[in-house]
């Protein structure tokens, strides 16, 4: 395949990108779009360019660090896929690529098609968790027996791999969905309950103070989620938000 | 300097027990003055920095993704081992601590062993509480499945994503402690040096990946649970980043490195492609629960189908050749990886392969999905001789047990597995040496540990599945911040660590200078040049089968391709910024320095055991005809190797392993 590849450049936070064109060919549809991305990488190199920088680490979709926007959508064309899982076969030959990276005020651009994401850590640290501390004697681990669709509900919640694509695929650069999975999760699940009043407050807090914009119900994250999160999580967040705001 | 692994003594079910009350603790008012460094956030490091914060260290931890929660823990699939016997189908700590030597084809620490199976049910009890999703029954109790290499279903799991599901648990755990300011999180930093101080670990060198700043970090005691160094092949189930690089600094800083030719190539992984390959995906070895290996029986089929004019599902069952339930009738498909892995390609040497080039055989779930769909029909008063209704049925079940394994295949290889059988082949996964460490977990290099994958300690030549999670949990849940407690108790009066002395400028010095030698190198040719070519010396020669002539030649050619490196390897870019060639660079740098000591390793070790199989010790004949052999007599050691300069002047010490409770056999699973 034959392929015209326009993609986001910059140097560095502070510069100023540009969208620079790159042909480029011998592109096999086995190969998974970031191994297409190598090939262009090594043929810079070969010319002396810098090569085109990127999030990329497990390649088989589930560590998140990919984060690219391809032709207006977060991780390409393909559906319930990362960018290092959509393949070549997806593309004909002669098309135009665009790659730009994840773009959001939350989101600082580090270089090139790399974002900054620590703001999603910042609220995770904010109640991402459950309080418990290592110790051993923990109780039994089926003293509480978990009813088999809350326990799945809760799984599916966590599946999220906090790449960002809901935060890039929005309008509103909500971070709404990726929140509300981790607050459902928690929320699911018995041990979590203790602590989900201040858990969705402060988690919810956190965000607002990241930049992150507000849901309004438009669904594209759900749309583009790699991992398939369901809009579903977002009411229980708001349900969890308003019972712990009535609490105070 | 003699290897103490300082087992404590008494006998084996007391030793954890009893060492735990002999060491030295730390008062919680001191434990605020000191500082631990742990390097990498996977499982074990992840799970170390946690517990360690929450004891009241002062922890600083480095992970070189953009976020602790990416590291490649997060990429295991199947599950987790626990001696909890919830099945009621006779396991007990004894048998998990039975199974996993046998496994390791008797090439591990007894001790170890025992003390990692007695706490694995621990393991399970703190991950519910922090809010792990492992899959329950409709009674809501936690279910389990079997994996390779045992009799008992001990395995507990969250769907295909185990990994996933416990590592955001221990994330969740550092992010209580980030969030308390007890955890000083560095991500995107990667360590390139570790510091000495009076012989002692006292800090690393590190270079934070965006800027380009080299670093000193300092701290009483240095944790490492920087993962494997499966990438030494080029091509592995690791993640791009996965690196020897720490480890290998603290080799060179003195800590031995042990057994680095035990390798675990994977069974079960999606065959190669093409030359752009740039990793391999495995599929879960939980799918030997329900899948059957085959190949044809015929080789006309089997060049039929590498031809495109034949289908697997065309194939009737006389002409197929389930060749693990023909030769281990006992195991079955759910024989131990090694012996699954030389099993293929054994199959498609002798020209039975399914894929273009050869290298595939099948993995198949029509059975299953016919079993489990006429269950399914009985359970819901429908029809069950309905074919199309039980395939529908069973299709269901399957998928809630392997959906996103599924959906991944289909995503690489546009095939739907739900209608034909996968091809599968076997690739590099997991290393089981590393570190050598003791009882402790302690290296040859006072204050500085290794755990998880780093270290070698509990898996012999041969790790079994679910034990990776198991082992890298236990270690930085329940092993570590004890017995660091020891050592840090003669701490308390030391105060904080300069930075500022001659150790760090010498170490910073070391790290700068070969960061500007590989900058300003004019070489041509870019870093994955020189990563593939060694792969291929490392897949041809210290691959599944070895012998003595090639893996003398690939000692000279990883020797060759090292200078070749220096000489013409192009790093463009600078230092002071993000320099994803320059980091690649570093990496590959250590690769093949290790590689080298990975081929001489495999050289001395004149026997076949676990993953490592000498052409040379083969049984000739009797039942066992063509299987392993092993050499107790000459072999029944770990090799600890100690630094010297060039890889292949590293000097030998033996750890010599004795078996007080189990009887060394012959690994039969016939």
């Amino acid at each position: 395949m034959k392929l015209t590849l326009k993609i986001w450049r910059q140097k560095n936070a502070q510069a100023k990108g540009q969208m620079v064109t790159y042909p480029i060919d011998g592109i096999d549809g086995d190969m998974s779009f970031l191994e297409m991305m190598d090939v262009l990488n090594n043929e810079l190199i070969n010319k002396g360019d810098d090569p085109v920088v990127f999030d990329h680490d497990c390649r088989e979709g589930i560590c998140g660090s990919c984060s690219m926007f391809i032709n207006g959508e977060a991780h390409g064309p393909d559906r319930l896929v990362t960018t290092c899982q959509l393949h070549m076969r997806k593309f004909k030959d002669g098309d135009t690529i665009t790659i730009e990276p994840f773009r959001a005020g939350g989101f600082p651009v580090i270089k090139d098609l790399m974002v900054d994401r620590s703001a999603f850590d910042r609220i995770q640290h904010a109640g991402g968790f459950i309080s418990i501390n290592t110790s051993g004697n923990t109780q039994d681990a089926n003293a509480i027996p978990i009813e088999k669709a809350d326990a799945d509900a809760a799984f599916d919640a966590a599946t999220c791999i906090g790449c960002g694509a809901c935060v890039a695929s929005c309008k509103n650069s909500s971070a709404m969905l990726f929140v509300s999975a981790k607050v459902s999760q928690f929320s699911l699940l018995p041990q979590g309950k203790v602590e989900a009043t201040d858990r969705v407050m402060n988690m919810v807090k956190q965000m607002d103070e990241e930049g992150f914009g507000n849901c309004t119900n438009t669904g594209a994250c759900e749309v583009e989620c790699p991992k398939g999160i369901s809009l579903e999580n977002i009411a229980r967040m708001n349900r969890e938000y308003l019972s712990a705001s009535v609490k105070g | 300097m003699a290897l103490d692994s300082k087992i404590p003594s008494g006998p084996l079910a007391d030793k954890w027990t009893k060492h735990k009350n002999d060491i030295n603790l730390v008062n919680p008012a001191n434990k605020r003055l000191i500082d631990v460094i742990v390097v990498g956030t996977g499982l074990a490091g992840g799970s170390a920095a946690a517990t360690l914060a929450e004891l009241g260290y002062n922890v600083k931890a480095f992970c070189f993704q953009d976020s602790p929660r990416r590291a490649h823990s997060i990429a295991a699939q199947g599950g987790i081992n626990a001696a909890k016997n919830y099945q009621g189908d006779g396991d007990s700590t004894y048998r998990l601590f039975y199974d996993t030597v046998k496994g390791g084809d008797y090439r591990s620490r007894e001790a170890n062993v025992y003390r990692l199976a007695e706490v694995s049910a621990n393991i399970i009890d703190q991950c519910v509480a922090q809010g792990v999703p492992f899959a329950r029954d409709y009674g809501g109790l936690l279910d389990n499945r079997s994996f390779g290499g045992v009799l008992v279903s001990r395995t507990f799991y969250a769907k295909g994503q185990t990994g996933q599901q416990l590592l955001l648990g221990a994330y969740s755990a550092m992010n209580r402690q980030i969030g308390r300011g007890k955890i000083k999180m560095y991500n995107r930093h990667e360590m390139l040096d570790v510091v000495k101080v009076d012989g002692k670990a006292r800090g690393i060198i590190t270079r934070n990946l965006v800027t380009g700043e080299i670093e000193r970090h300092s701290a009483h005691a240095v944790v490492l649970g920087t993962g494997g160094y499966g990438n030494v092949f080029y091509l592995s189930t690791n993640a791009m980043g996965s690196n020897v690089t720490a480890a290998w600094k603290a080799h060179k800083r003195g800590a031995h490195f042990a057994n680095p030719c035990y390798t675990q190539i994977h069974p079960t992984c999606i065959p190669v492609s093409g030359d752009h390959q740039s990793k391999l995906t495995l599929m879960s070895e939980s799918l030997r629960n329900d899948g059957r290996i085959w190949v044809p029986a015929k080789k006309e089929d089997a060049e039929a189908i590498r031809a495109g004019k034949l289908k697997p599902t065309e194939i009737a069952e006389e002409n197929r050749d389930y060749y693990l339930e023909r030769r281990y009738p006992a195991f079955g498909n759910l024989v131990p990886r090694d012996v699954a892995s030389r099993a293929a390609k054994e199959r498609c040497d002798a020209g039975f392969g399914v894929n273009k080039t050869g290298e595939a055989v099948y993995l198949d779930f029509a059975s299953a999905i016919e079993r489990y769909g006429k269950e399914q029909a009985y359970v819901t008063h429908q029809d069950a001789n309905n074919a199309a209704l039980v395939k529908k049925l069973g299709q269901e079940i399957v998928k809630t047990k392997y959906g996103n394994l599924f959906q991944m295949y289909e995503k690489i290889v546009d095939q739907n597995p739900y209608e034909t059988p996968m091809m599968i082949y076997p690739a590099v996964h997991y290393t089981m040496g590393g570190l050598w460490v003791d009882y402790n977990l302690q290296t040859s290099v006072e204050g500085l540990y290794a755990i998880g994958e780093a270290n070698f300690s509990d898996h012999g030549a041969n790790r079994l599945g679910a034990s990776a999670l198991m082992q890298g949990l236990a270690d930085g849940y329940f092993v570590l911040p004890y017995t660091i407690g020891d050592y840090l108790s003669h701490d308390i009066r030391t105060g904080p660590i300069s930075t500022d002395t001659k150790e760090f400028e010498e170490a910073e010095k070391n790290v700068r200078s070969q960061i500007d030698a590989l900058v300003n190198n004019n070489g041509t040719k870019a870093v994955d040049y020189f990563h593939k070519k060694l792969g291929k010396i490392m897949w041809n020669k210290c691959g599944m089968s070895r012998n003595a002539k090639d893996l003398e030649s690939a000692i000279n050619e990883i020797s060759d391709l090292r200078d070749e490196f220096y000489k013409e390897v192009r790093v463009p870019g600078g230092e002071d910024e993000y320099n994803e060639e320059l980091a690649k660079a570093l990496r590959v740098a250590d690769f093949l320095e290790l590689g080298e000591l990975f081929a001489k390793d495999a050289l001395t070790r004149n026997e076949s055991c676990g993953g490592h199989f000498r052409e040379e010790s083969v049984e000739e004949d009797g039942p066992q005809k063509g299987e392993a052999k092993r050499d107790d007599k000459n072999f029944t050691f770990v090799s600890a190797w100690e630094y010297k300069g060039a890889p292949k002047d590293a000097v030998l010490h033996k750890e010599e392993l004795t078996y007080d409770n189990i009887e060394l056999k012959q690994r039969s699973y016939k």
